[in-house]
């Protein structure tokens, strides 16, 4: 069920991608006075165009030239949504580990087994406390090492507090990759798999594909999917409802079913907190603690464990 | 010591005439291993970087521990050069050629490092088009870029005498080709007072250049990784770390320069124990300022254990790391220190093969500095392909590294058979000034004796 969710938005997506690109294209089509000459049979259907002037066409649809542009420019893609300040919440107390957060984020962007972009940890702060999961995607800094270490403003920050890479103009230094504290980044070593249709798709930032080898590539919070108003993959992915996302501006968060919050009041109510705040990084994805939780946690019977080979919780164990 | 000028010039021209079968074969081999190198870097172009060992957790590995490595090599020359000549001693003009050369090499080979370490060198004009002088990475750059001009001057400028010499000596014995580089080289020098006047000038003012240039270079080096966050890397003490690492690696390669030139083109009248001594005396001294700034480096943290730290620590100090680590404090900072603070180990067979000691461990420091870390990342390492939570190079790595070190060794060689590897006018400068000391000594101890005899008359 939500598989087919997803897959569907995957579709929509793309179609929005088309019909929007084919639309600004037509226009400039029309101007040019480029149309597509070749002697296919006319279908006797018509399409019906306007150009900037209010001039209506009718156009045979074989003679319409499918020309793809990405759907927002680079400037665009670099400046971000006007008026937002994108928040991600993730209580752990929901979360169960069954990853459909990662699986539906790997989808969407058609990821690689080996880079999840939000990956499902196992932790552990200490010997006498306990483990628990915890979900972990970009986290998409207000203080971002990433982007300050970049030689040529390939990564950056945008107004909406998006960080975004730009594949086009990145050197594939890796500088970015080591300035992360999370790990978040991954890198494309080898030449990316894409069938030829998605490898001719148009570029841009905002959706992260075609790949280039050679360059970095990590969580985006799916800002392709936020211009049509539509919810981030793992958002909607989340069965548990563990994820919720928002405008900080609104002031509100939603998550999967629908719920609503006010993000001020969760984040007090459930004391909400940053990861390693120390780092002084200043995170947009705050955690709610694992208090009261209603499912097995990590290493319990019956916990999801086992269907990933989960090495031991190494790093935060003591 | 009795070297007239006739000779020195004899003695430093006479590699410049012949080929020998020997150097042929060398050069041969060098140009193999170039090959091969250059062929594991069209294959690592192909295939892109996935043909390295390198990947999501450790994304910096051989070639850049090379780049720090090599970057901190071409701190002899300043340091050789650029001290001894502003401290004003003249022991040093044997050397300086050398040491100047080591510059210009091993900057040349560590700066095109990292471009080889480049996911996309086809997108690297984006570093003029979009540069930004906020990113360490950027610092780099230009810092390294000024470094490699400054010390390219450093080197050409006292050559010039030296190419007016081989135009002049060298008419009979070189091709047209040398004849008319060693014309153009030498810039239509006669030796007029003017001439030197302005060399002499040119020469103070580019001593005083370079060395902050060379610290400034060492200092952002130290900064790419300082600028982050990650234990271990994370720490104020990196700028001068590194400049300190390079010093040490540095004159411990012009003695390695001196001792090769020495022996194959017989230069022991020139290059002579007190060289070796003196030399030695100064990789001490930057050693122990070198073991000074690792005990900082370690200690500090070490007491504290800060959790993201200790993992790192345990790592190197009892760890996986750990056999690595304690070869390198005591095996390539200690006991080097040992050998040479007695007078016999700061001989020329001795210190020699203490200075490759200490060349590999610094080599071996830099990988230990880079790799380690990135393997203890803040998050844990979690349900990764079994090699990402390892690092060893590939072949591809190893073949590019051997052909630039291949690289460096062609071009001393070359740059040996084709250029005076003595600056002959300041060796020339030296015995004067020597011989004028013995001199007044002489007139001295002979002023006493008549001093002597007169106060015994009275
Ligand atoms: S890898 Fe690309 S995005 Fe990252 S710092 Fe280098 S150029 Fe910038």
């Amino acid at each position: 069920m939500k598989k087919e969710n997803d897959q569907s938005n995957r579709r929509d997506f793309l179609k929005f991608g088309l019909t929007a690109g084919g639309a600004l294209a037509v226009g400039a089509v029309l101007m040019d006075g480029i149309l597509s000459m070749d002697d296919n049979p006319e279908t006797g259907e018509k399409t019906i165009l306007f150009d900037r002037k209010g001039h209506v066409f009718e156009v045979d649809p074989t003679h319409l030239l499918e020309c793809k542009t990405p759907p927002v420019s680079n400037a665009e893609a670099r400046k971000g949504i006007e008026g937002k300040k994108f928040v991600m919440v993730i209580d752990l107390a929901k979360c169960d580990g069954c990853k459909l957060c990662t699986e539906a984020c790997t989808t969407m962007h058609f990821n690689e087994p080996d880079r999840e972009w939000i990956k499902v940890f196992k932790m552990k702060d200490a010997k006498t406390t306990q483990p628990y999961w915890f979900p972990k995607p970009c986290f998409q800094c207000d203080n971002p090492l990433c982007t300050k270490v970049c030689p040529v403003n390939a990564t950056f920050k945008r107004e909406d507090g998006i960080v975004l890479i730009d594949s086009e103009r990145c050197i594939g230094c890796r500088s970015c990759m080591a300035a992360c504290p999370y790990s978040t980044r991954h890198f494309n070593w080898g030449h990316p798999k894409e069938t030829p249709e998605m490898a001719s798709l148009p570029y841009s930032p905002e959706q992260g594909f075609p790949r280039r080898v050679g360059t970095v590539e990590k969580c985006d919070f799916c800002p392709h999917m936020i211009r049509q108003g539509k919810m981030p993959a793992c958002v909607m992915g989340c069965p548990m409802d563990a994820i919720y996302f928002g405008d900080q501006n609104e002031d509100a968060v939603t998550c999967h079913s629908g719920e609503t919050l006010q993000l001020s009041q969760l984040l007090e109510d459930r004391a909400g907190y940053r990861y390693m705040e120390e780092l002084g990084t200043e995170p947009r994805v705050y955690y709610l603690p694992p208090t009261n939780r209603k499912f097995p946690k990590p290493g319990d019977e019956g916990s999801t464990e086992g269907t990933g080979s989960t090495s031991s919780m190494s790093g935060m164990e003591m | 010591m009795n070297h007239t000028i006739g000779t020195i010039q004899e003695d430093s021209l006479r590699p410049l005439r012949s080929w020998g079968r020997g150097t042929l074969i060398w050069i041969a081999i060098l140009l193999a291993a170039g090959t091969w190198g250059f062929y594991a870097y069209y294959y690592q172009l192909r295939h892109g970087l996935a043909s390295t060992a390198l990947r999501d957790y450790v994304s910096w590995g051989l070639y850049i521990s090379t780049f720090v490595f090599l970057i901190g090599l071409s701190h002899s020359g300043t340091l050789v050069s650029g001290i001894l000549r502003i401290t004003k001693q003249d022991w040093r003009m044997p050397i300086t050629r050398t040491a100047e050369l080591m510059t210009f090499v091993s900057l040349l080979f560590g700066g095109i490092m990292p471009i080889i370490d480049l996911g996309r060198p086809d997108h690297i004009f984006n570093l003029i088009l979009f540069g930004r002088v906020q990113s360490p990475l950027m610092w780099d750059v230009i810092c390294i870029f000024t470094y490699f001009v400054g010390s390219t001057m450093f080197l050409y400028l006292p050559m010039i005498p030296d190419m007016a010499l081989c135009r002049d000596r060298l008419k009979e014995t070189s091709s047209s080709v040398r004849r008319w580089m060693y014309r153009k080289l030498a810039l239509g020098w006669t030796g007029t007072k003017t001439q030197w006047r302005y060399l002499e000038r040119s020469m103070t003012i580019m001593t005083i250049i370079i060395i902050p240039i060379a610290v400034s270079v060492h200092t952002v080096i130290g900064y790419i990784f300082a600028m982050t966050l990650r234990g271990g890397w994370n720490s104020t003490v990196f700028g001068p770390y590194f400049v300190a690492g390079a010093l040490y690696s540095g004159s411990a390669t012009v003695v390695l320069g001196m001792y090769v030139f020495r022996k194959i083109y017989h230069l022991e009248k020139y290059m002579t124990l007190k060289h070796f001594d003196l030399m030695g005396r100064i990789v001490l001294a930057l050693t122990l300022i070198y073991a000074y700034f690792n005990l900082n480096e370690y200690w500090v943290p070490a007491y504290k254990m800060a959790i993201h730290e200790r993992h790192l620590l345990t790592d190197l100090f009892s760890g996986e790391y750990a056999k690595v680590f304690w070869i390198l404090q005591f095996g390539t900072v200690l006991l080097p220190i040992i050998i040479m603070s007695f007078p016999k180990g700061r001989r020329p067979n001795i210190l020699a093969a203490t200075a490759v000691v200490v060349v590999f461990g610094a080599w071996l420091k830099r990988y230990i500095i880079v790799v380690p870390t990135l393997l203890h990342p803040f998050v844990p390492i979690q349900d990764v392909p079994a090699d990402w939570a390892t690092y060893f190079p590939s072949w591809v790595e190893f073949s590019v590294v051997t052909g630039a070190i291949a690289g460096i060794l062609l071009v001393l060689t070359l740059y040996s058979k084709l250029f005076p590897i003595m600056s002959v006018w300041e060796v020339e400068e030296g015995a004067e000034v020597e011989e004028t000391k013995k001199l007044a000594a002489e007139m001295r101890s002979k002023r006493a004796a008549t001093e002597a005899v007169q106060t015994n008359v009275y």
